[in-house]
């Protein structure tokens, strides 16, 4: 490497500035958590210092824990986000395969027919998508919600996962055709298990949009038994707003198991996005 | 049809299985509805029963006070916050992912993790966890403020009509920095060593560098990054109502589409909901976003120069 990219005020102006940045993109979850810890003293005496022996208090949990059904809404949330998910992939793959393998009249507008809704928000449909819930009996269940989940993961999911199938050899596929196995035999047995790691990709690009989504669970299943935890703490929140303890912990619960699923598969959501790149 | 000396082959059976699922689930929850939606925005609910009323909904909704009011101010809104997005969000976004690309940096994968921290956290959590960090009553921002002696600076900015708007877009900047910031860095990874080395030999470095040599091949990104900002920020909704409720109050300074499709679809408080009113408004929004798809399909990525390597 020559000499001007190494150069020391360079170095130091780059790292200052990115550790600036890291600040003000961590303050406010680290602030908040770290809060939650502090009796009602403590978060207004002085917000700033990590939780003391003096000002440690579990009250806001103990509140959250006792009032919201925090855990029912954690299952819907995992039920809706595990379901949609499993069905995205499942149903992506196959018309990837389908779109990416077999040369046949249509392919290229079927490819954009599909490719349409990575643009076009399916939130815009949410008028119609009621009336169709609300006459089909299945307003106020999880079903509407991976329904409408699937239906708004597929685009981005063809779209990626045909440009990874193309990449899989023609002579596999080829020699596992002369071997007698069928289509379907080839897509499970052979092609599925090579493009695992981009179906990896796309299933965490997939997931956070629904775990954190608002709208639809608050128009499609609001009802107590439906309720996801976005929509949970959303109402909680509003409920409490003068508890600031309840408040502080609810965010830092619903917080954790983001940023500790986060924590795990950011090698892999980075390697997703920077997929192009690293060749 | 197939050409009398082809032998006819057989209908391959094993393709419609493989597209049908995703056809029919994509087809029946998303397009039907879409079609449904703008259909719904022609009619109008006289005596339990839809009229057909051509494109009176949106007459009402362009000059009727009741409506016209409230639709152009958010739409004025949300111009607005898409501009901010495109000033702070996307160039920020560059320069983080132009420092980060720099070789032989430490930590870079700390910073990348750190810095897309926010992206994966909820509208929900953003929202509320900001409007406690600007709230008055718990006094951290202006405790900050205080740091750096500009305390006087700080007013509830949450609370004023004419800054609660540019507070959110913030807000709404810090949370999505992280999408431009991975794309451009994606983009910069994948420029080949050779044109850098030959900028070298020619005594482009530094400043000089990234303005005549990266920058041009990172345009497409740039292109990419626009508009799924536009299309990100034509559809908002969350972080509004999560921080300023339906009403997107102070005295709806932060009103956006989003929040004004919901309260018309759904009515809130006294206003009932009216949902060809809200399929009208939906019709506008899919517009607005096919508009600004267009404008980049067809004038902006086709001018982009691509360069293959």
């Amino acid at each position: 490497m020559s000499i001007a990219t190494r150069s020391l005020p360079r170095t130091i102006g780059a790292h200052a500035i990115l550790l600036t940045y890291t600040v003000i993109a961590l303050f406010p979850v680290i602030l908040v958590v770290m809060n939650s810890f502090k009796s009602r003293a403590g978060i207004f005496g002085a917000p700033l210092t990590p939780p003391t022996p003096k000002t440690f208090d579990l009250i806001g949990y103990t509140t959250v824990i006792g009032q919201g059904d925090f855990f029912h809404y954690f299952q819907n949330s995992l039920v809706v986000t595990v379901g949609s998910l499993f069905f995205v992939l499942l149903f992506g793959a196959m018309a990837a395969f389908a779109l990416s393998e077999y040369r046949f009249r249509g392919n290229t507008l079927m490819g954009l027919y599909l490719a349409l809704g990575i643009m076009i928000p399916i939130r815009l449909a949410t008028v119609a998508i009621l009336q169709l819930m609300v006459a089909s009996g299945l307003v106020n269940t999880l079903t509407a919600l991976i329904l409408v989940y699937t239906a708004q993961g597929l685009p981005l999911a063809v779209f990626i996962l045909s440009e990874f199938m193309k990449q899989v050899s023609d002579d596999l596929k080829n020699a596992g055709r002369i071997d007698g196995l069928s289509e379907y035999t080839i897509f499970f047995r052979l092609v599925v298990p090579l493009v695992r790691p981009s179906m990896a990709t796309v299933a965490v690009f997939t997931m956070i949009p629904i775990w954190n989504d608002l709208w639809f669970p608050l128009i499609l299943a609001p009802s107590e038994e439906t309720k996801t935890v976005t929509l949970g703490a959303q109402l909680f929140l509003g409920q409490f707003v003068t508890n600031w303890n309840a408040i502080l912990a609810a965010l830092s619960l619903a917080i954790l198991p983001v940023l500790i699923l986060y924590v795990i598969f950011s090698r892999q959501l980075i390697r997703g996005i920077t997929s192009g790149a690293v060749k | 049809m197939a050409a009398p000396t082809r032998p006819k082959r057989p209908f391959r059976w094993h393709i419609a299985v493989f597209l049908a699922p995703a056809v029919l689930v994509y087809t029946a929850i998303m397009i039907l509805p879409l079609a449904g939606t703008l259909q719904l925005s022609l009619f109008r609910n006289v005596d339990q029963s839809q009229v057909f009323v051509g494109l009176g909904n949106f007459r009402t909704l362009f000059g009727d006070p009741n409506w016209s009011v409230n639709f152009w101010n958010a739409l004025r809104n949300n111009v607005w916050f898409f501009i901010i997005h495109m000033l702070v969000q996307n160039p920020v976004g560059v320069l983080l992912a132009a420092l980060l690309s720099s070789p032989k940096l430490r930590f870079s994968a700390f910073y990348r993790t750190a810095i897309f921290v926010p992206t994966i956290l909820s509208f929900v959590i953003v929202g509320f966890a900001w409007k406690l960090i600007l709230s008055p009553l718990w006094g951290v921002a202006p405790h900050l403020l205080d740091f750096v002696g500009l305390k006087s600076l700080f007013t509830p900015w949450l609370g004023k009509e004419q800054y609660a708007l540019t507070a959110l877009s913030l807000v709404s900047v810090w949370q999505f920095i992280g999408i431009p910031m991975m794309l451009i860095y994606a983009a910069l990874l994948s420029i080949p060593d050779e044109v850098i080395e030959a900028a070298e030999c020619d005594g482009i470095t530094g400043m000089a560098q990234f303005w005549k040599i990266k920058l041009p091949l990172i345009l497409p990104s740039i292109g990419i990054i626009s508009i799924l900002t536009f299309v990100g920020n034509f559809n908002a909704f969350d972080l509004i109502y999560t921080a300023q409720g339906a009403l997107a109050g102070p005295n709806y300074s932060t009103d956006i589409l989003g929040t004004f499709l919901y309260r018309a679809f759904f009515g809130f408080q006294l206003q009932v909901g009216d949902p060809n009113m809200g399929a009208t408004i939906a019709t506008i929004m899919f517009l607005i976003i096919l508009g600004g798809v267009c404008v980049y399909l067809f004038l902006i990525q086709t001018r982009l120069r691509r360069y293959q390597f």
